[in-house]
């Protein structure tokens, strides 16, 4: 794993991916590098990262630093603070590519209402997003359309086979919906 | 979630009813998770269960070893059900959980089913869920789906078993090594990705073969690659290639540079940077060559991209290093960065325009920075620092105006390495422009005046001992330096006395008014000031008479220790009390040789003050350490040098081996550094049969054998030598490796009883003249030549014949003499006809050398070296003659 991380001429690598909300707080994150060994270690550069990109307007194009030999891109929509990082040979645009790919896709997939409260109700989504743009640090998939299709594609066929449901589940799933769009 | 709504006066509040995990707990989630086992599976319910789980884990949460458990069998129930949303999930949760080897067996049937499954979705992901938690033994029996799956025609599942090869490459590279045919075929694919990673695999499979290499660059840089990520790996491996044939080409033309020229006008912004940063890192580059990427370079400062921009200019910022003229055109896009609302971008800008800037603009430049500084984090601010300091170095006329820059930014507020940074600077340009001294030093006093940092001011005080009597006016300083005697703490005030005492032995006429301070200090109440106060005054002669100061107490006062004190002080910890005392001759004198070129992260600068800060034991000492605990060995006496390790086996062979070679006075011993690669092996009784048949003046004398070789695990076996004490005995080694080689069981890890003898041959070995030299640098090479006198010096000239270049021929000698190049001389300026190398070290028997090479172009190709040497011992000057006329 360190071999991956550390040799300019292999592949680009990803070190982690953060999704957090606007008090700095962890609504996803995703480490693939073990330069953040311990959980405390994660905390702190997210802490940092954070305080350190707070005052920019990162809302239109994404925005870009240099953070302890780590290059860091981000960007900012509602009260969500999206970061990516990589080594600091890493090409930068290739990066951003990631990065947008990520964000395209989880607007696709909440409908572009991209806000910590519609994130945290579909949690799962993001979880699954995150896991199909980047495999161990290595770069999956970066089309916003192929990786919000890779997600969706379990929402289709769950409601499909209505049939396949007991009645009590489907009741569940209506209830929920209920829940959902009361509390709006 | 219905609650009643709590009054909604408070943000966080508000907050919280939003998230639906707010209130989660491990504990109720984890008894939430017993659904998992219900007969009749709620996909739904499980999956939202699931959700839970992975929320807690990613809020840094951890399972117990038997929680994880738990949640780890219920997980595998989930395999029931056939909903694929609810599949997703647990494939996620299973690699977050990573389960033990034991753990795994039980849901490996049920990945392999999905692996051979109809829907795509299972294949691609059950194949990067078991490649991940797989080991090496399960791997070969689910080799031949990932083979398949390779040339799968399903985009998905192709680049997941691609993905999953490369990483088993790391830990599985003989299995994995095995699939480069399907790989061959996946860099044809015409999905995008898939053409990706499988050129990152097949990259990753050859890269010891640069023949491989070579041929896969030429034959998809002829235009068939289709994304644009392959495309930027292409262009790396290029780059790659065109480093390594570096030093074989014939013609001026460089191979591939049409290619790298060619993706500056690809379509995808990526690939047009990843070709440029390769053109400006291409070795000696022209500057013909990087017109056109500077070209787009410019092109990128403009653009509404923020991320583009800062690539652009920190690409350009490393460029004007090396190459300042080429980036001249860009100044205009560069200054209009100064205002970037991107505080790296702005920072960039400056250092850039601060390395390609004319003498005339430094004023305007200057004035924009100072706008500037205050709004930037410390960081940058020391970037900027740096960059002023070599601003200054190139333009000495400047040093007023930089000089008040830098002791403006010295009383603003800063940390500490700001600070040092700044402090740092000032002593350096003191150092090189002689008019600037006065000034400078004056700026350090008043910064010292009102410094929190302890550190600093004992380095400055120290450097107002050396550098302060030596002014016009040396009085003007004593104030500054007794202050400190009265308002700082023990260790500053320490520094100040030891200060004073310098003035005092440099400058008649002031010795009676610093005898007055120093007795002062006597009634200090802390020990080691009244301590140093008490020594100074007596060194000095403490009867207040205006004498001139006696040789050896200058000596005492101003002689720098010419050992490093990382060596002192481990031979004063290796020191037992007894009635021989402590020897200072012999601690051994070699350096751990400092990186010399200003590495682009912060914190690991070149330092400007005092003696460089002790790094880890260097290696020598560790192998000083060990040749010592071994019996056979410690007689020897001292180790005089151990060279770098020697490979004396191919890459990726089933026993790697190295050798070190440790030099004695009177011995040599090689140290063989083995490592087993098969797994199901086990050697014993390691050793290495030498043949020395070709090496007359040396006899064998001992051998250490390694005991056990286990898989993986590097062990060394020693090899010892005698040889004709003081003598530079040459010669050439045969080498064998002698092991008893068991088979071991791999699931239980036992070896068997029974082994079999068994040889491996390995490379030769020699041991060259350079072997006998020590890198020692000399920090004024001039001083040290003009004091070596021409007593014993030797000068003649060789022809080299026809060389690549002149910086090759260089370091051929360089590596040749195994001797320290001296002032950064080691480097040759491109196009440059001729050069002067400055070399030193210390032959064996502690013999200091030094060496003056002038090499010139002679004729279209050849080169001619003129060769001066000069050294303590006419035959040591000989002896390098001789090294040179026989390589």
């Amino acid at each position: 794993m360190a071999n991956f991380f550390s040799s300019r001429d292999s592949c680009p690598a990803v070190k982690n991916i953060l999704i957090l909300d606007s008090e700095g707080k962890r609504v996803a994150v995703k480490y693939y590098s073990d330069e953040w060994p311990t959980n405390a270690a994660k905390l702190a550069f997210e802490k940092s990262i954070f305080t350190k990109t707070l005052k920019s307007n990162a809302r239109t194009e994404a925005e870009i630093t240099m953070f302890d030999s780590n290059i860091v891109i981000y960007k900012f929509v509602q009260d969500l603070h999206f970061f990516i990082t990589g080594g600091d040979e890493e090409n930068e645009l290739l990066l951003a590519g990631v990065l947008q790919g990520l964000f395209d896709a989880i607007s696709l997939l909440l409908r572009n209402t991209i806000d910590k409260r519609e994130a945290l109700e579909n949690l799962d989504l993001i979880f699954l997003c995150i896991d199909e743009i980047v495999d161990q640090g290595m770069i999956l998939e970066t089309d916003s359309n192929v990786l919000a299709g890779k997600v969706a594609i379990q929402n289709m066929d769950v409601s499909a086979p209505l049939s396949e449901q007991t009645i009590s589940q489907a009741l569940a799933t209506a209830r929920e919906h209920l829940t959902r769009t009361l509390l709006k | 979630m219905a609650q009643p709504l709590v009054k909604k006066d408070d943000d966080l509040d508000d907050e919280a009813e939003y998230s639906p995990f707010s209130g989660i707990e491990k504990g109720a989630v984890l008894q939430e998770a017993r659904v998992f086992n219900d007969p009749q599976l709620d996909p739904r319910r499980c999956s939202q269960v699931i959700t839970k789980l992975l929320y807690l884990l990613n809020q840094g949460e951890t399972f117990t070893k038997i929680e994880a458990t738990e949640v780890f069998f219920a997980v595998t129930k989930l395999f029931q059900s056939r909903d694929i949303g609810l599949r997703r999930m647990v494939y996620v949760m299973i690699k977050e959980l990573s389960p033990s080897a034991d753990e795994v067996i039980i849901v490996t049937s049920s990945l392999m089913k999905d692996m051979t499954s109809k829907t795509d979705m299972y294949r691609a992901n059950a194949i990067r869920v078991l490649c991940r938690i797989t080991d090496g033994t399960l791997l070969t029996q689910i080799e031949r789906y990932l083979k398949q799956a390779i040339v799968d025609k399903n985009p998905v599942v192709a680049s997941a078993a691609l993905v999953s090869g490369i990483h088993l490459l790391q830990t599985n590279p003989e299995i994995v090594k095995r699939w480069s045919n399907e790989v061959q075929e996946a860099v044809q694919s015409r999905a995008a990705l898939v053409q990706f990673h499988a050129l990152a695999l097949l990259h990753q499979i050859r890269q010891n073969d640069r023949l491989a290499v070579n041929k896969l660059v030429s034959s998809l840089s002829k235009g068939s690659v289709r994304s644009p990520l392959a495309q930027c790996l292409l262009i790396r491996y290029t780059s790659q290639v065109i480093r390594e044939s570096a030093n074989n080409t014939q013609t001026g033309d460089r191979p591939f540079y049409d290619f790298l020229e060619g993706c500056l006008r690809h379509k995808a912004e990526m690939v047009i940077f990843e070709a440029a940063r390769a053109i400006t890192e291409l070795n000696g580059v022209t500057s013909r060559e990087l017109t056109p990427a500077i070209t787009v370079l410019q092109l990128f400062l403009s653009s509404s991209k923020p991320v583009l921009r800062f690539a652009a200019v920190r690409t350009l910022n490393k460029v004007a290093m090396t190459h300042p003229v080429a980036v001249t055109n860009c100044n205009i896009d560069m200054e209009s960065l100064i205002s970037d609302q991107n505080r790296s971008i702005a920072t960039l800008a400056i250092t850039t325009l601060l390395k390609t800037g004319n003498e005339s603009s430094v004023d305007r430049l200057m004035k924009q920075i100072t706008n500037f500084m205050s709004d930037i984090a410390d960081e940058f601010k020391i970037v900027v620092v740096e960059a002023i300091r070599s601003l200054c170095l190139k333009f000495p006329l400047k040093h007023r105006t930089l000089m008040n820059f830098l002791s403006n930014i010295l009383r603003e507020e800063g940390g500490f390495e700001y600070k040092k940074a700044i402090v740092d600077s000032i002593v350096i340009l003191i150092r090189n422009i002689p008019e600037a001294k006065e000034s400078g030093l004056l700026h350090l006093c008043e910064f010292i005046e009102d410094c929190e940092f302890t550190y600093l001011s004992t380095q400055i005080l120290h450097f107002l001992g050396i550098e302060g009597p030596k002014t016009s006016d040396p009085s003007k300083y004593i104030r500054y330096i007794y202050n400190r005697v009265h308002l700082e703490n023990a260790t500053v005030r320490a520094g100040a006395v030891s200060t004073l005492a310098k003035f005092g032995a440099m400058v008649c006429e002031l010795k009676p008014r610093i005898f007055v301070l120093l007795r002062r200090c006597l009634f200090d109440n802390d020990d080691e000031v009244r301590d140093r106060a008490t020594l100074y005054l007596n060194a000095l002669g403490g009867d207040g008479a205006v004498v001139e100061t006696g040789e050896d107490v200058k000596e005492f006062l101003f002689g720098s220790l010419d050992i490093p004190l990382v060596n002192l002080e481990n031979s004063l910890k290796n020191y037992e009390p007894s009635e021989e005392s402590f020897d200072i001759n012999s601690v051994p004198k070699e350096v751990k040789t400092q990186p010399l070129v200003e590495k682009k992260a912060p914190g690991k600068k070149p330092t400007g003050l005092g003696a460089p800060p002790t790094g880890p034991p260097s290696t020598f000492d560790a192998y000083e350490k060990l040749l010592s605990s071994i019996p056979e060995f410690a007689n020897f006496g001292k180790l005089f040098k151990s060279s770098a390790p020697v490979e004396l086996t191919e890459a990726e062979t089933e026993y790697a081996v190295n050798v070190v070679k440790h030099i004695f006075d009177g011995h040599v011993v090689f140290q063989y550094n083995c490592t087993n690669t098969i797994p199901e092996q086990l050697l014993e009784n390691v050793t290495v049969i030498v043949d020395a048949s070709e090496a007359e003046e040396f006899a064998e004398v001992a051998s250490k054998p390694l005991r056990s070789l286990p898989y993986d695990s590097p062990g060394q076996t020693f090899v010892a030598f005698e040889k004709p004490e003081g003598v530079p005995a040459v010669g050439k080694f045969s080498n064998m490796l002698r092991f008893v080689v068991k088979e071991v069981d791999p699931s239980t890890g036992e070896a068997e009883d029974d082994g079999v003898e068994d040889e491996y041959q390995l490379e030769e070995l020699e041991v060259v003249a350079a072997d006998y030299m020590l890198k020692v640098g000399v920090s004024n090479f001039r001083n040290a030549w003009e004091s070596m006198g021409q007593d014993f010096e030797r000068v003649d000239e060789y022809g080299l014949g026809p060389r690549d270049s002149l910086a090759e021929a260089v370091n051929t000698v360089i590596n040749l003499l195994g001797m320290q190049p001296c002032e950064g001389t080691e480097v040759v300026p491109s196009n440059s006809r001729s050069h002067t190398c400055l070399l030193s070290g210390v032959y064996i028997g502690n013999v200091k050398v030094l060496v003056r090479l002038q090499f010139g172009i002679d004729g279209p190709k050849d080169i001619a070296m003129k060769l001066a040497v000069r050294s303590e011992d006419e035959t040591v000057s000989d002896a390098i003659h001789e090294i040179v006329a026989s390589g």
